[in-house]
């Protein structure tokens, strides 16, 4: 059309890439003065090409991303650098300009299905009012046709629902509905999958893979697992602090990492870590090095007895229904598994498989319906309340959200002296002492006992609770998704420390998680629960290697990363 | 949701009963003998005054007077007040003025606090949300009765843009600076609550969505901000509605208004049992029905929110 684009393409010779971004800065007015959230970020998005973006939480990957759709927040601007969207730099295009490339041209699928859909309007409604804002034809049919594209099923009396009718599986195919209702040419997806259950994540990965490919759509994908990008996307570019470390095309950067970061990201991405040491059995190498740390079998060979037995145990909920009527929900079926001394058991499951509940029953916060636990011999139902606050010293739980098991109003120290004091366990100074030591243990400096958990990270935090757990000198820990919500390198630090404290202090854990690949990493026994029942039971190698049943083959399948040929080691520099 | 409204009407028999029970029962706690008080500097004449005792029932006990009350309800003869008046005759008269008068100042602060809220809301920290949120706070520490004077005097008396008082027919002309007057309280609050909750669903995940999709910022505001702010405020309007209507009679008194607060002051004094009763029972039950207008309606604004199941 005009002759600098002629020119440009002479440039180029190929094509012109859709999306550029030149030494991008992000700056954030905060009261501190202003924060620079990306520094010199550059990545070059090709027509109909997948990029994904990985990094940490506050690596800048999101920032970066919303930048190039003009939905900073309102206190962060674009400081330097520019944004080529097609040849035209829109890093500070007016409000207009955007409001035009937005929905048509470039599309976004968020990341939190939850949140993402207004409440209020139903389903149809929110898909209605993104057509008709781009000038599209908006009747019911249009609707329903690209809501079933999305792979709804049932579309069009679904789009008559409300977004609290909707599971979050079906909220998230709605809301890809949405980002690829008026075909942009550029998807932004912003973590689209990591709040769903695998199996689920699997499935709406696939989708999405499918319709961009149709459509010819190009991909920004945001992820902070390396191993659902290298699986998913053309080009992988890492964000460290604001920064792109690295970048290249997906097999290559796996294979041969050249940047530190990248080098321990890839060591330690759990979905990579379970694929190589599949991949290594295969090949018979010996892989005991690529597991946590585990030894205790040979330390106390002695006391392996069952510490935990589970018989029969069964959970049922009344549901409110109407008037003074109740149906009810069998939230944990017949379930009955032991748990060995020493070891470690995991109990791997999708949300509303019961696995929790299973945990708060052994913890004695929730009493089972019928079925036995049996701990150490004894059955927990027979306790007398004396007796309960004995088992208590002894099975400590560790949960999943490090911001919220922490009093915000206590510091460290009386944090971790807590239980001690509960307990009525030694003096003032004795308390102290052990406190210092119990720092020591999870590796958190001293200094960190006057500070309060608002000052720490989350992976700091999760140590705090790991050392208030041991502060009773407890047998038997039982972690609910312990890990769950920590960053892919912190969560290798913290089950790292697990592990070495299992092998120094002989504890026992049972490890609820949904994660699988955080579950080969770490676990003797696994428990598969699905739907309250307890579908198959074995040590983690035979279920790994020899799944029986369908649904936890789907489980395995779905770990990120399943297609990718890795070296069974990968050199860590 | 039908079995849930009947459920709400049943529960207002307990209310209904309840509250005119206690009402009945405070009237006859009343110091003084009404009917000595009809005759004022007169000296009392005993004959007249046992037959206007016994014409009122006030020679019978309590639970007698009481029962007889209800019984007049449920026939749908309220008796007469003091001057020999229907008592149903003087509720048909001042019901409709302070009706008018309430659902005036809630018309007047639902469109300001909604409109004003909503700009200081999307305009945070700004020259006109600093402005506002000043002005709200000097409205809500003034007592009504310094206000409701204030507004007479300068705007009725000075200015002369208004009646400064009422006449007997309260017109809408009549009514607009005492209905100003009732709603300034509340505009001030329901400003307050349209633009905290303004701020809170700006920062919504679904308006970030909303906008990615390529909606206007007009059509975000309007569709997506703007109807989930509402749901509070919608409710503390509906609840304000019955406070309005029984909370009038200091605004009524200043204004010289002939509606509700008015009669009832009058009749307190007065210790007319019968009379303080049907208007404090009318009043309640306006109440419980604004409430459970209130709790529909939130329904219908949100969806998530249903009664039956």
């Amino acid at each position: 059309m005009s002759t600098s684009v002629d020119f440009q393409e002479a440039e180029y010779a190929t094509e012109r890439p859709l999306l550029e971004i030149k030494d991008l800065a992000i700056g954030f007015t905060t009261s501190n003065g202003e924060v620079n959230a990306v520094r010199n970020a550059r990545l070059t998005v090709m027509p109909g090409e997948t990029v994904a973006i990985v990094g940490e939480s506050g690596s800048g990957k999101s920032t970066t991303a919303l930048a190039a759709i003009g939905l900073l927040p309102g206190n962060g601007r674009v400081a330097a650098g520019q944004i080529l969207f097609d040849g035209e730099d829109i890093s500070n295009a007016s409000e207009k300009r955007m409001i035009e490339l937005r929905g048509n041209s470039i599309g976004m699928v968020p990341q939190d299905p939850m949140s993402n859909l207004n409440p209020v309007w139903k389903i149809g409604d929110q898909v209605r009012e993104t057509l008709k804002a781009n000038g599209l034809p908006s009747g019911p049919d249009d609707v329903a046709k690209v809501l079933s594209q999305a792979g709804l099923p049932d579309a069009g009396s679904r789009a008559k629902q409300y977004p609290h009718e909707f599971s979050g599986g079906m909220r998230q195919r709605a809301l890809i509905a949405i980002g690829l209702a008026c075909q942009p040419r550029l998807l932004i997806a912003d973590e689209p999958t990591s709040a769903l259950d695998v199996t689920v994540q699997r499935q709406i990965l696939d989708h999405l893979d499918k319709m961009t490919t149709e459509l010819g759509t190009a991909v920004l994908l945001i992820t902070h697992d390396l191993g659902l990008a290298a699986e998913r996307a053309d080009q992988v570019v890492v964000m460290y602090r604001g920064q792109v470390v690295e970048s290249g095309p997906s097999l290559e950067l796996l294979q041969n990492p050249q940047h530190p970061y990248t080098q321990r990201l890839v060591a330690s991405a759990p979905s990579l870590a379970s694929r190589r040491i599949q991949a290594a059995k295969e090949l018979g190498v010996e892989t005991d090095d690529m597991l946590a740390p585990s030894e205790t079998g040979v330390v106390e060979p002695a006391k392996s007895d069952d510490v935990l037995q589970i018989q029969n145990l069964r959970k049922v909920f009344k549901l409110r229904s109407g008037l003074g009527k109740s149906t009810d929900f069998t939230a944990v079926d017949d379930v009955s598994f032991s748990v060995k001394r020493g070891t470690t058991t995991a109990i791997v499951g999708e949300s509303g498989s019961g696995k929790s509940t299973v945990a708060q029953m052994v913890l004695n916060l929730l009493t089972p319906t019928s079925g036995k636990i049996i701990f150490d011999g004894v059955d927990t139902s027979t306790l007398n309340s004396k007796e309960i606050f004995a088992f208590r010293r002894r099975v400590q739980p560790i949960f999943q959200d490090p911001y919220g098991s922490l009093d915000p109003m206590y510091n460290i120290f009386r944090t971790i002296e807590e239980p001690l004091r509960t307990h009525k366990i030694g003096d003032k100074a004795s308390r102290e002492k052990k406190v210092r030591e119990l720092l020591d243990q999870v590796a958190l400096p001293q200094s960190t006992m006057q500070r309060y958990p608002n000052e720490l990270s989350g992976g700091q935090r999760q140590r705090v609770a790991i050392a208030r757990a041991l502060a009773l000198d407890p047998e038997v820990i039982i972690c609910d998704e312990a890990v769950s919500a920590l960053d892919v390198l912190v969560q290798a630090q913290v089950l790292n420390l697990l592990a070495e404290l299992q092998s120094r202090l002989g504890l026992t854990y049972l490890f609820i998680t949904h994660d699988l690949a955080v579950v080969r990493q770490i676990a003797d026994h696994v428990c598969v629960m699905e739907k309250g029942k307890l579908v198959e039971t074995g040590s983690t190698d035979d279920v790994f290697e020899s799944p029986q049943q369908d649904y936890t083959r789907a489980l395995l399948n779905a770990i990120p990363g399943a297609g990718l040929m890795l070296p069974p080691e990968v050199e860590v520099a | 949701m039908s079995t849930y409204i009947l459920k709400r009407f049943l529960q207002l028999i307990p209310v209904f009963l309840g509250a005119t029970l206690l009402v009945y029962f405070l009237v006859f706690s009343l110091p003084g003998d009404p009917i000595v008080a009809l005759f004022g500097d007169k000296p009392v004449n005993e004959a007249v005054a046992a037959k206007l005792r016994a014409q009122y029932h006030l020679d019978q006990p309590f639970w007698m007077q009481y029962l007889l009350y209800l019984k007049s309800i449920f026939t749908f003869d309220l008796g007469q007040d003091f001057s020999g008046r229907p008592i149903a005759a003087v509720l048909g008269e001042v019901f409709p003025v302070t009706a008018r008068l309430a659902i005036m100042a809630l018309i007047f602060e639902a469109v300001f606090g909604i409109v004003f809220g909503l700009i200081a809301g999307l305009r945070k920290g700004k020259f006109f949300d600093a402005t506002v949120l000043v002005a709200s706070l000097i409205v809500i520490g003034i007592p009504i009765f310094v206000l409701g004077f204030l507004l007479q005097f300068t705007i009725g008396v000075q200015l002369g843009w208004a009646k400064p008082t009422v006449s007997s027919a309260a017109t809408v002309q009549d009514l607009i600076l005492p209905a100003i007057v009732l709603g300034l309280g509340s505009f001030a609050y329901v400003l307050r609550l349209t633009r905290t909750s303004v701020i809170e669903n700006m920062n919504a995940d679904y308006v970030r969505t909303a906008t990615a999709k390529g909606l206007s910022r007009f059509q975000v505001v309007r569709v997506h901000i703007l109807r989930n702010s509402l749901i509070p405020v919608i409710t503390f309007l509906g609840a304000d509605l019955g406070a309005l209507m029984g909370g009038a009679i200091v605004t009524e008194g200043i204004f010289n208004v002939p509606g509700v607060g008015n009669r009832l002051y009058r009749a307190v004094l007065s210790g007319e049992g019968p009379t303080v009763v049907s208007i404090v029972t009318v009043l309640v039950l306006i109440y419980c029905l604004s409430n459970l207008l209130v709790d529909l309606l939130y329904g219908w604004l949100d969806p998530r929110i249903r009664y039956d199941s």
